[in-house]
């Protein structure tokens, strides 16, 4: 990085720093604070969408769709997580696997599970066999999206429902007086309206959602936490900046990454919450109101 | 192949280490349903003793920090409220990951600590293990959680019990005994239902993290996670380790339910603290 790095062994202290903090490594241990954000990114907004889908099952008038969605919401609400992002990522990508096997390889005679071995034929493998380590990396990322989505859309899902419920009852019926029908009554009452009950369901998931992120590690990918341990790690003369075992140092940085995080978007909602309270008829919103007047 | 009697024998207190069962766990085509079925019922064991044992001490705990916050003191409140924000800002995850890498650093011999008349010596190598390290983090982390739905439960014991208190002249502790505490307890113990669920849930990150199991003696979800690795084949150990947690959860529910009724036992029916599951596992 700098001009001076060439010999790291003769550098004074600040100097010897400034080039360690910047090695490749490093750099690449920078990139994965940025997977972590780019996971929170891509996951909320999905997980959201999921969400709606799921609320306006529950809400929806034809049985089979409330099954379905009563169902997703309950299970994944009742099994711990934890097994979901592991169990989803495995389990979707041997699904995959099996779909891409009956449609690329259909006179193919022996069993796909034979003994403890998952065997499908070349063709079928995705990502396809020999490719670049890092296409095998994003698609690992992906499955981790999708688990992500899974479990948090069952939370969103609860939370819409529970806030599309809590919309006042008279400006359903004051909607449906002025001979709106259900689905007006729905896009223009309903849903500008309910956000403000969602907001404080939404900011805990997302807080969850945050703390969660750190399990990447255990679907194998190299996020902070794989790189927290490598580079924190004991490296002896052999490495050009040895230094003794410094992964608290790491962890401790990543744990001051995770608390600015979460106390960030704490307030972010709790500003998001004032402006959507203006004009709503909740406590919040009369007081604005009152404040004002 | 084994029989099912014979995994039973040789895999039900297999988590306890070596000296309780095989020494080595099943491997490859050797695995049997039933060796999954009883090894991971064996690693429940450690799952209750965690989560047993960091309700409990956390519990006395989080009384301790609840009030420390709600006090008016200048040190210790902002101390507590720190320790809250601290434990509940950041991913428990990372929290095992920071001191088990914090507890390696100390030195292996342990730790004198003069108390004057007398020497303390903390055993600083137990703390590198799960048992020990692992359960210390896990109470940290319980205290700071539930010392937030104390603290709100404090601020929301109703006034009028306050003034009732006063009224008969009670003050400083006999106060905290008889009115404050069981007022708190009585409204916190729905939420703290759901604390005690989801620290239950989260034991099974201890051995997932940084800390090691030694002699392949680890916790219920571990062993799934094992099996998954060495048959390929996720769906039977991991709905299984499901339903385990699953019947786990439905005990807790069913015993903090019955001390909500004792809690609960002077007001009338409709008045009564009721409890709700709200799931929230990650921390």
């Amino acid at each position: 990085m700098f001009s001076f790095c060439t010999d790291p062994s003769v550098l004074p202290d600040w100097q010897w720093f400034a080039c360690y903090l910047t090695n490749a490594t490093h750099l690449q241990f920078y990139r994965a604070f940025g997977v972590v954000l780019v996971l929170l990114a891509i996951t909320a907004p999905v997980a959201l969408g999921m969400g709606m889908l799921g609320a306006l099952a529950l809400r929806s008038r034809f049985a089979p769709l409330v099954w379905f969605g009563k169902g997703y919401v309950n299970i994944v609400r009742g099994v711990p997580d934890i097994v979901f992002f592991l169990f989803v990522p495995i389990a979707l990508g041997q699904g995959i696997e099996w779909v891409m096997h009956q449609i690329n390889c259909p006179d193919w005679d022996q069993p796909i599970r034979q003994g403890n071995d998952f065997i499908v034929c070349r063709e079928a493998k995705v990502p396809p066999l020999n490719s670049a380590a890092w296409v095998y990396q994003l698609y690992a990322f992906l499955m981790a999206v999708v688990a992500f989505a899974l479990v948090f859309g069952a939370f969103a899902a609860n939370t819409l429902h529970g806030a599309m419920q809590a919309v006042p009852r008279a400006q359903i019926e004051t909607a449906e007086a002025y001979g709106m029908t259900r689905a007006q009554a729905f896009r223009r009452i309903v849903l500008p309206q309910m956000w403000v009950y969602a907001l404080p369901g939404l900011s805990n998931i997302w807080q969850i959602l945050i703390k969660a992120t750190p399990l990447l590690f255990l679907l194998g990918i190299q996020d902070i936490v794989f790189w927290a341990r490598e580079l924190g790690g004991q490296k002896t003369s052999l490495f050009a900046y040895p230094h003794p075992d410094w992964r608290m140092w790491y962890f401790l940085g990543l744990l001051c990454f995770y608390l600015f995080l979460t106390w960030g978007s704490e307030r972010a909602f709790a500003r998001l919450n004032a402006r959507l309270s203006r004009g709503q008829a909740t406590a919040a919103g009369e007081r604005m109101r009152k404040a004002a007047a | 192949m084994r029989t099912c009697a014979e995994s039973f024998d040789a895999y039900i207190l297999r988590a306890l280490g070596r000296d309780y069962g095989e020494n080595l766990l099943p491997r490859g085509l050797d695995i049997t349903t039933c060796d999954q079925v009883f090894l991971i019922a064996s690693g429940l064991i450690w799952n209750i003793y965690f989560a047993g044992l960091a309700i409990i001490i956390g519990f006395g705990l989080a009384v301790g920090v609840a009030v420390a916050r709600f006090g008016e003191s200048r040190i210790l409140s902002p101390l507590a409220g720190g320790f809250i924000f601290v434990f509940r800002g950041s991913p428990l995850f990372i929290q095992f990951f920071f001191f088990y890498s914090a507890f390696v650093l100390l030195p292996r011999s342990g730790i004198d600590i003069p108390l004057g008349f007398v020497t303390l010596t903390v055993n600083t190598s137990a703390l590198t293990t799960a048992q020990v390290g692992g359960l210390v983090v896990l109470v940290l982390n319980t205290t700071a959680y539930s010392a937030e739905l104390f603290l709100g439960a404090l601020r929301s014991i109703p006034k009028g019990d306050l003034e009732a208190a006063d009224a008969y002249g009670m003050s400083g502790f006999t106060k905290f005994r008889r009115v404050v505490f069981p007022s708190m307890l009585r409204l916190a113990w729905p939420s703290y239902t759901n604390e005690a669920i989801f620290l239950t849930h989260s034991t099974t990150l201890v051995f997932l993290s940084a800390f090691p199991a030694r002699q392949q003696s680890g916790e219920a979800f571990y062993y799934a996670r094992y099996f998954v690795d060495q048959t390929f084949n996720p769906f039977f150990a991991y709905p299984l380790v499901a339903a385990y947690f699953v019947v786990l959860t439905l005990s807790i529910i069913g015993a903090f339910g019955l001390v909500n009724r004792h809690l609960n036992r002077h007001l009338p029916q409709e008045r009564r603290a009721r409890y709700r599951f709200r799931p929230q596992y990650l921390r």
